[in-house]
C-alpha cells in the first residue's frame, strides 16, 4: 500500500567521518545520548505548498518533532530543548557551528531540508558528530507528501542505525485489538497504527469477536482469529484490499495463528474433542500438515527466524510450559524449568532469545530466555500482562496489560506497553481506546 | 473419539471421584466455594425447571465435580425428553491465563461436559462445542470468587 507510493531515492553522500560517538545499547538507558534535532529548513514556497496539501504550517518543524519523539521513546537518546538552539536550521544544515552545539552539550546533531518538488516531498538530512566536528551521514529521498510522518520515521531509523550499529524499528506499524465496553461483553475490533500511535485505523466493525492479529513478516497480510458466525476460525486478511478468507477447512476451532518467517505458511492450533494440536497450512498449495499429536493442549506456536524450529507451549507435563521442536514436529524438548507456568513463547527476530509470559504466585511476568531455556530474565511484573511481540530489530517488546478491578468489578482496562530488552524504558503505548494483542510489523522500508 | 481417549476421560473421572471422596472432609467450603470450585447459584440459569444450565471447574482443571455430574445428568434427562432440542456447550476460562491457552482450556471444559452427556445417551450430533476462553466472563471481579464463576461450561439451547 503506502510502500508502493514510497519512492525512495537514497543518495548516499560520502561517509568519511570516523565514528567517534556511539550509543552503548547493551546497558539500556542509563546515559541517554544528548542529541539536537534541528527543525528541518524549508523555503517559503515549499512551506505554503505543503500547508495547502497537508494542513501543516511548517512541515520541517513537524518532521523534526517526529524524529525527536522517536529518539526519546527509544530511551537511548536525550533530545535537547529547541529553545536553546543558537543556529538557524538552514545555516546549520549547510555547515554547523560546532562550538554552538557543543555549548548546549549536544553530542550529535541532526539537520535537514524539505522541499516541494514535482508534487513530491524531497527531504535531505545530515547527522553530525559535534565533538569531532564531522559529518557522519547524509541522505536524501523523495516520496509523496502524505507520507510525511514516515519521512520522520525513516530519518530516525537511519540515525539509529548509524549510532547504535543495529537496525531501526521506527518505520513500522502495530496491529492490535481495540477494546470497548463492559468486561463481560467487550466489543473488539482489529486496529492498525504507526509505531508511535499515529494514523490509527479500524479494520473491522466490531460485529464479531476478533483476537490475536499477527503481521506477515514479508507483506501486508495479517492472520487473526474471528468468531464470524460464531465459528472461531483463523482468517487471513489483506490489509491493502480488505479481502479476507478462512485459513483451511477445519471441523472445529482454529486459533493462535502466526506466519512462518518467509510468510508462506500459517502455523496455528486446531482444537477437536478437547484436544488442541499444532498444524501448518501452506498458503500457496493449501496443504495442511499436522505438527504435534499429543493429548495435551499444544498452542501459541512461533517459528525461529530461520524457519527450522518451532517454539510453543504445552501442558503435557501437567502444567503450561515452553517447548522447542524441529519444524516437522520431531525432537520435542521442554525448555522452561523455572517455578510457575510459562506461555506465549515468541522467537526473537535475531534468533537468540525467546520472549514469554510467566505466571508465578499470582503475578504475571514478561521475560526472555535463551532458546535452550537458560539465562531466564524477567523484565516486568504485574497483576496481568501477556503476549509479547518483538520489534523487528529484536530490541523492544510490546505486550498488553490488564488492570485488577475493584470489589464492585469496576475499573477494568487493557493497554499496550513496551519495554526494552534490558528491562529499562517501560512505557504505556497510547491508543484511542483500550487495546490488547499487539503485533509489530517488519520495517516498511529498508 | 478413540478408545484410549474414552478410557482416559473415564479414568480421570474415576480418579477425581476418588480424590474428592478422599478429601471431602478436608476440602474447605468457604461460602460459595468448595476448594476453588464455585458451588453457589449466582449467575446460574435454568434450561427447564430444576435443570441448571452450567457446571463449574477448579483452576486449570477440566474434571467434573460430583455436583457438576449431577447437573449434567439432569440436563441429559431433559435432553432425552426433548429430543428436538440441540445444545451448544460454551466453555469458558477465568482471566488468570494466557488468551490462547484459555481458548484451548474452554474447548476442553466444554468437551468434558459433552463426553459426560454422551455417556448418558445424548447423541454427539445434538451437541456442538464453542470455546470463548476468557472473553466472556459473567463476573467482572478480579477475585477468587469471581474467577470461580467464570470457569464454566454453559449449555445453551441451539434451536
Amino acid at each position: 500500500m503506502i510502500l508502493r507510493y514510497l519512492i525512495i531515492l537514497l543518495i548516499l553522500l560520502p561517509i568519511k567521518a570516523f565514528a567517534l560517538i556511539e550509543v552503548d545499547i547493551t546497558r539500556g538507558n542509563l546515559n541517554p545520548l544528548p542529541v539536537a534535532v534541528s527543525p528541518l529548513s524549508i523555503d517559503e514556497k515549499s512551506k505554503n505548498s505543503f500547508n495547502k496539501i497537508l494542513k501543516k504550517k511548517n512541515i520541517g518543524v513537524e518532521i523534526a518533532v517526529i524524529v525527536e519523539n522517536n529518539l526519546k521513546q527509544s530511551g537511548l537518546f536525550n533530545p535537547l530543548n529547541k529553545d536553546a538552539f543558537l543556529q538557524k536550521p538552514d545555516i546549520a544544515n549547510l555547515k554547523p557551528r560546532f562550538e554552538d552545539w557543543n555549548l548546549i552539550k549536544a553530542q550529535a546533531l541532526i539537520t535537514g531540508k524539505v522541499t516541494f518538488v514535482d508534487e513530491k516531498l524531497r527531504v535531505e538530512f545530515r547527522l553530525w558528530d559535534v565533538l569531532a566536528g564531522k559529518e557522519m551521514m547524509a541522505l536524501a529521498f523523495t516520496t509523496v507528501p502524505s507520507n510525511w510522518r514516515r519521512v520522520g520515521h525513516i530519518i530516525t531509523d537511519k540515525v539509529y542505525e548509524r549510532l547504535t550499529g543495529e537496525n531501526g524499528y521506527f518505520d513500522t506499524r502495530i496491529i492490535y485489538v481495540s477494546e470497548k465496553g463492559p468486561k463481560t461483553n467487550r466489543i473488539k475490533k482489529l486496529a492498525i497504527m504507526d509505531q508511535d500511535g499515529f494514523n490509527n485505523k479500524y479494520l473491522t466493525l466490531g460485529n464479531e469477536l476478533v483476537l490475536t492479529p499477527r503481521f506477515s513478516p514479508t507483506n501486508q497480510m495479517v492472520t487473526y482469529l474471528s468468531y464470524f458466525k460464531n465459528l472461531p476460525r483463523v482468517y487471513l486478511l489483506d490489509i491493502e484490499t480488505g479481502l479476507q478468507e478462512v485459513v483451511g477447512d477445519f471441523p472445529g476451532m482454529t486459533f493462535a495463528p502466526r506466519f512462518s518467517p518467509d510468510g508462506k505458511k500459517i502455523i496455528m492450533s486446531f482444537a477437536q474433542d478437547g484436544n488442541s494440536d499444532i498444524y501448518t497450512m501452506d498458503l500457496e498449495n493449501r496443504i495442511v500438515e499436522r505438527i504435534t499429536n499429543h493429548p495435551s493442549i499444544d498452542t501459541s506456536p512461533s517459528f525461529s527466524p530461520d524457519g527450522k524450529y518451532i517454539t510453543f507451549n504445552s501442558d503435557r507435563s501437567g502444567y503450561q510450559q515452553i517447548y522447542v521442536m524441529n519444524n516437522n514436529g520431531k525432537n520435542v524438548k521442554r525448555i522452561s524449568f523455572g517455578n510457575g507456568l510459562y506461555g506465549t513463547p515468541v522467537w526473537s527476530p535475531r534468533g537468540d532469545l525467546i520472549a514469554f509470559t510467566k505466571l508465578h504466585k499470582g503475578k504475571f511476568y514478561i521475560g526472555v530466555m535463551r532458546t535452550d531455556g537458560t539465562g531466564e530474565r524477567l523484565l516486568t511484573e504485574n497483576f496481568y500482562q501477556e503476549a509479547p511481540s518483538w520489534s523487528p530489530n529484536g530490541r523492544v517488546l510490546i505486550f498488553y496489560r490488564e488492570t485488577k478491578t475493584n470489589a464492585k468489578g469496576e475499573g477494568f482496562s487493557a493497554k499496550l506497553w513496551s519495554i526494552d530488552l534490558t528491562g529499562y524504558n517501560e512505557k504505556m503505548v497510547e491508543t484511542e481506546n483500550d487495546a490488547s494483542d499487539p503485533s509489530w510489523s517488519s520495517l516498511l522500508s529498508n | 473419539m478413540n478408545l484410549s481417549k474414552i478410557l482416559k476421560n473415564g479414568f480421570i473421572i474415576l480418579v477425581a471421584s476418588l480424590v474428592l471422596t478422599a478429601c471431602a472432609t478436608q476440602k474447605k467450603t468457604t461460602g460459595q466455594l468448595q476448594g476453588d470450585v464455585y458451588t453457589g447459584s449466582d449467575s446460574v440459569e435454568y434450561l427447564a425447571s430444576g435443570v441448571p444450565d452450567r457446571v463449574f471447574f477448579a483452576t486449570n482443571e477440566i474434571v467434573l465435580t460430583t455436583a457438576s455430574r449431577e447437573t449434567l445428568r439432569k440436563q441429559a434427562a431433559w435432553l432425552r425428553k426433548n429430543s428436538d432440542i440441540n445444545i451448544v456447550l460454551e466453555g469458558h476460562a477465568d482471566e488468570r491465563g494466557t488468551r490462547e491457552y484459555n481458548l484451548a482450556l474452554g474447548e476442553r471444559r466444554a468437551n468434558s461436559a459433552k463426553d459426560y452427556l454422551m455417556t448418558y445417551g445424548i447423541s454427539s450430533n445434538r451437541i456442538s462445542v464453542l470455546s470463548y476462553g476468557k472473553e466472556r466472563p459473567v463476573d467482572s471481579g478480579s477475585n477468587p470468587l469471581a474467577w470461580s464463576k467464570n470457569r464454566r461450561s454453559v449449555s445453551v439451547k441451539a434451536n
